[in-house]
């Protein structure tokens, strides 16, 4: 019997050299993002030499770092604007912001509500793990009320963020929720958002065994992780019917809101063409 | 053909405001990105940017806050557009975060910051320090002080050519007199000013290493979707801009971004000197407090008083050289500033000792007056 050689991966010829081990824990959600972004990269036939990564700081903004693309890291909550610069000079890029929770919804949050107000043209992936990962497990404004972190030991006394009612509200002209419990449809969304000329934003809720899974789920189990999720998710579709306190920890997901508009080309634009 | 007139340099002599004359030295020098947040007494760059940067096919953007502002910049100068961003006081606060950034991934960018007194248009110099102390990590900092319009002008021209040479943020560092005073300006011919681009890759993106720096400690930086794939972090980062927690590498790293500063003092350290070769008297100053130090030291000679002045157009690097031969020179120096005696510090550990450093100061939202500086020259002469 001959052994079959080991085929690697052919996502990874999207992967910077030498960047591999990845830090993500086993059974991490952001690294599932990671795998969904480049089989919706590939399935697109996306050009690594136009593509910006662009990753704030946290577990999920490392996502860029193992990009072979142009990339930029390392600064909390301020995606965004990186962004708002690199479109407005050069609409050419395609600009790819992956954030998390943390850094969308906490120190970003202006920040997001802007740049979808403009109607900035590029696609933010918001990795939603419901808590600060990086920094420990901490709770975050998208941790369900009642909810054990580290910073809530006696159970969490805050409202959750709806994110994607955020982002619709302010203009946003494509907002999705997908979930790490059903790959297909969060790698079709992907490749819809990215395709899309305006601001897209996608939030895809993940398993965080290592931190919110020990603590307030009670398991670092990873399947348990996304189980929990499948429990606690709904289609926009089943939404309906149900009663808002039953909506109450749950993720509603889908396609909210898809539709066109004027893309953001700066705040003072001259009328007559170059002068 | 008729000549097209040059819409980016306004070639002629002008009666100008001190901020206008900044955009117009952006402009002329090649800015086409800026950002900013209104404030007070910096938004005349703001107002007079949006009118016309677009006019010649730049981008402007009114941020949400300075934080946007800066990094808004700092993209823009990655995608390969020579930016800048102006503010006053309490919006530079919010920017050191994007300074730092600016500083470690090496980002050329052009801040300037029209120095204000507790939230209003009042005079003061009470933030030298912080342009050079401002944003966390170590770093070396480059900060200009012009003293007139015509100098706003010429040092944003030169902030951006500095910034382009070493990729780094320059800092302008303005103040409510200058800003929004009226003045003559002389714009010249386009061909008369000199434009430093920043030095691009000259190998293929494979053999690339974004931050390996030749002789001069400058990488090379390409833009944005030239194909070089380069990967930009705060975390510590070897020459092919991998991120290694490595104590070699945060070394190497620090080191290489302060030295191509600290080695290039001659290129960008610039003063000036007044009646200064047979000074026993030395009066140190920058900014527009310089204007009130020079009538001051010509009053005195007037007296018969041997007094002269040094101007430091630029504060960031220490003009050290310049300053320790003065020290060496007069008996006194005053260190003349609107503010309750910072730099002054500087001058004293240069002088260390060699000659007596009199701290001249006053911020109480105006500029010394010359009669001001008179009595402190005559009363150590
Ligand atoms: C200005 C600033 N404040 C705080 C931090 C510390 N910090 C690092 S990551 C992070 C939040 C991480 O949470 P999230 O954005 O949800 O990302 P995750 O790690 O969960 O993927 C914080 C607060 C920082 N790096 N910078």
């Amino acid at each position: 019997m001959t052994i079959p050689d080991i085929v690697p991966n052919p996502l990874r010829r999207y992967l910077r050299p030498g960047s591999l081990p990845h830090f993500f824990c086993s059974g991490c959600g952001a690294a599932q993002v990671l795998n969904f972004f480049l089989q919706a990269a590939d399935e697109l036939g996306l050009d690594f030499d136009k593509l910006v990564a662009i990753g704030g700081v946290g577990c999920a903004a490392r996502i860029p770092v193992y990009l072979h693309a142009e990339a930029l890291h390392g600064i909390h909550g301020r995606t965004l604007p990186w962004a708002t610069g690199i479109k407005l000079h050069n609409p050419e890029l395609t600009v790819v912001i992956f954030a998390g929770d943390g850094d969308a919804a906490a120190i970003g949050g202006n920040h997001l509500i802007q740049a979808a107000r403009r109607n900035l043209d590029v696609t933010m992936i918001v990795v939603n793990n419901l808590n600060f990962a990086m920094t420990g497990g901490q709770v975050a404004p998208t941790t369900f009320p009642d909810l054990v972190t580290s910073t809530t030991p006696y159970g969490n006394r805050e409202r959750a963020f709806d994110l994607c009612q955020l982002a619709v509200a302010a203009g946003a002209t494509f907002v999705a929720r997908c979930s790490t419990h059903r790959p297909r449809v969060t790698i079709h969304t992907l490749k819809k958002a990215i395709q899309h000329r305006g601001f897209a934003l996608v939030e895809v809720i993940c398993q965080c065994p290592t931190y919110f899974g020990r603590r307030a789920i009670g398991s670092d189990d990873p399947a348990q992780g996304i189980r929990w999720i499948a429990e606690h998710s709904v289609s926009l579709y089943r939404a309906g019917e149900l009663a808002e306190e039953e909506l109450a920890d749950k993720f509603i997901l889908g396609t909210f809101v898809e539709k066109e508009a004027p893309v953001f080309e700066g705040s003072s634009v001259y009328p007559g063409g170059e002068g | 053909m008729p000549q097209v007139p040059n819409r980016r340099v306004l070639t002629g002599t002008h009666f100008m405001l001190g901020n206008h004359a900044v955009v117009e030295g952006a402009l002329a020098a090649g800015c086409d990105f800026f950002a900013g947040y209104p404030i007070t007494p910096a938004n005349e760059i703001s107002e007079h940017m949006a009118r016309r940067l677009p006019e010649v096919g730049g981008k402007f953007l009114q941020g949400e806050d300075e934080l946007c502002s800066i990094f808004a910049v700092t993209g823009a100068a990655l995608a390969g557009a020579r930016a800048m961003t102006a503010t006053a006081s309490a919006g530079y606060n919010y920017m050191q975060e994007g300074l730092e950034y600016a500083i470690a991934a090496e980002i050329p960018c052009v801040i300037v910051d029209v120095q204000r007194c507790r939230g209003e248009n009042f005079a003061t110099q009470a933030d030298v320090m912080q342009m050079r102390w401002g944003p966390s990590g170590d770093h070396e900092m480059i900060v200009l002080a012009p003293s007139s319009v015509q100098e706003l002008f010429d040092t944003t021209i030169r902030a951006f050519n500095l910034a382009e040479k070493y990729r780094m943020p320059v800092i302008v560092m303005s103040e409510t007199t200058i800003a929004l005073m009226r003045e003559r300006l002389v714009i010249p011919r386009p061909e008369e000013i000199e434009i430093v681009h920043r030095a691009k890759p000259s190998v293929p993106p494979e053999e690339f290493l974004p931050f390996q720096a030749g002789p001069d400690g400058v990488p090379p930086l390409p833009a944005f979707g030239e194909g070089y794939r380069v990967l930009y972090s705060l975390n510590p980062h070897d020459e092919r801009g991998s991120i290694h927690w490595d104590p070699d590498v945060f070394e190497a790293m620090y080191r290489r971004i302060t030295h191509k500063i600290t080695t290039h003092y001659d290129d960008i350290v610039r003063t000036e000197s007044f009646y200064l070769d047979d000074a026993r008297i030395g009066v140190v100053a920058y900014g527009s407090e310089c204007r009130s130090a020079l009538e001051a030291v010509e009053l005195a000679r007037a007296k018969g008083i041997r007094a002269g002045m040094l101007k430091l157009a630029t504060v960031w690097p220490v003009p050290e050289r310049e300053i320790a031969s003065l020290a060496r020179q007069c008996a006194t120096i005053l260190a003349v500033e609107m503010n309750l005696g910072k730099y002054a510090r500087e001058i004293e550990r240069v002088a260390c000792g060699t000659c007596q450093v009199v701290r001249v100061t006053k911020n109480r939202g105006v500029i010394h007056t010359p009669g001001e500086i008179l009595e402190a020259i005559e009363a150590h002469a």
